[in-house]
């Protein structure tokens, strides 16, 4: 057993913190913030600082459990093979325990510090990605990433409960928002990055369906983000500042996706309009959000009110 | 274990130890913060 030094030398905490994904966090963190920021009613900023700070670390908890059942996975793809689990790093049972211990004390703090019904969608959203999509559905249907997204809308949600304390139209508009964002994102990351999921048995769209219908799909999917990033503005729940910027962000979106989708690529195609679309579509979700504030503000609505 | 094993194993160890306090103390001064606002309702 001990023919390796990572077996009997301490893990480096670096190697905990990457375990919770910091770079996905970044993304969480921004919208969580977002959807406090734009809910109705005020908020103490320590109370407000905690419930953001329970929703990384719920997130955290949930991507160190996602790499510790996946570490067999991960080992055989090229871009995971360094992650701490499969380099011989850190032991899975400790990326585990490192993993519960973030999700149940996030829920709790949350909890006991903010409100309860945050605290359970916080729970939910760590069940759904650590059991839901990693163990059950994401090596079963190629719907994963569809799925997948599920547990990325959950945090401006959260947020905005966490102000709120109740599930009004708005924070679901929100989960719609970035549930319906998600598979277009990644799909063109998927189109222009040779991955090998395909190696360790994980149905990925192009794979499964082939390029062609991952190209419709990710149309499809931009038509639909339109009205729904629109439709808080059409509710009357924000100005026209959001409006705006939904609509005009939204239609470049879809302006960018329709050559993604009608094109076809040959071998050693650089892939420019996927790679586009993918860069556009980062920057699609922190504006989005970030126009969801400034509305929110200007309008005397919301924390800044 | 090696002399560098050594030194190496005494680094992680020091490196981890100093994470795990500055952890307890931002979660002491959190709660501390916390506890005051809940106070103040």
């Amino acid at each position: 057993m001990a023919d390796s030094a990572a077996l009997y030398l301490p893990t480096d905490w670096r190697d905990f913190l990457s375990l919770t994904k910091p770079r996905v966090m970044s993304l969480v963190i921004f919208t969580g913030l977002c959807g406090l920021l734009a809910a109705p009613g005020d908020i103490h900023p320590v109370i407000g600082f905690t419930a953001v700070l329970c929703i990384a670390l719920g997130a955290g908890g949930a991507a160190a459990l996602n790499q510790w059942w996946e570490a067999d996975l991960d080992a055989g793809m090229k871009r995971t093979a360094g992650r701490p689990i499969p380099a011989g790093r850190l032991r899975g049972i400790d990326a585990r325990d490192f993993g519960l211990v973030l999700s149940g004390a996030s829920v709790m703090v949350m909890g006991v510090a903010v409100n309860w019904l945050a605290a359970a969608i916080l729970a939910v959203s760590i069940v759904y990605y650590a059991v839901i999509y990693t163990i059950w559905l994401k090596p079963r249907t190629p719907q994963n990433i569809v799925i997948g997204g599920g547990a990325g809308a959950f945090p401006p949600m959260i947020g905005w409960v966490a102000v709120t304390g109740d599930v009004t139209l708005m924070p679901v508009l929100l989960f719609a928002i970035i549930f319906f964002w998600t598979p277009p994102h990644f799909w063109a990351l998927a189109l222009f990055v040779q991955t090998d999921y395909a190696k360790v048995g994980i149905p990925m769209m192009p794979v499964v369906k082939g390029e062609a219908s991952t190209r419709r799909q990710i149309l499809g999917y931009s038509l639909v983000l339109l009205p729904i990033a629109a439709a808080p503005w059409f509710i009357g729940e924000t100005g026209a500042i959001y409006g705006g910027a939904a609509v005009l962000l939204s239609l470049t979106f879809l302006f960018l996706a329709a050559p993604v989708a009608l094109r076809r690529a040959g071998p050693g195609d650089p892939m420019k309009p996927e790679k586009r679309l993918f860069g556009f579509s980062i920057l699609y979700l922190f504006a989005l959000f970030a126009g969801l504030v400034a509305d929110r503000a200007y309008y005397g609505q919301g924390a800044f009110a | 274990m090696t002399p560098e094993e050594e030194i190496e194993f005494k680094r992680r160890r020091k490196g981890r130890n100093t994470a795990l306090a500055l952890v307890l103390l931002f979660f002491v001064i959190l709660f501390y913060a916390i506890t005051f606002v809940q106070f103040g309702k």
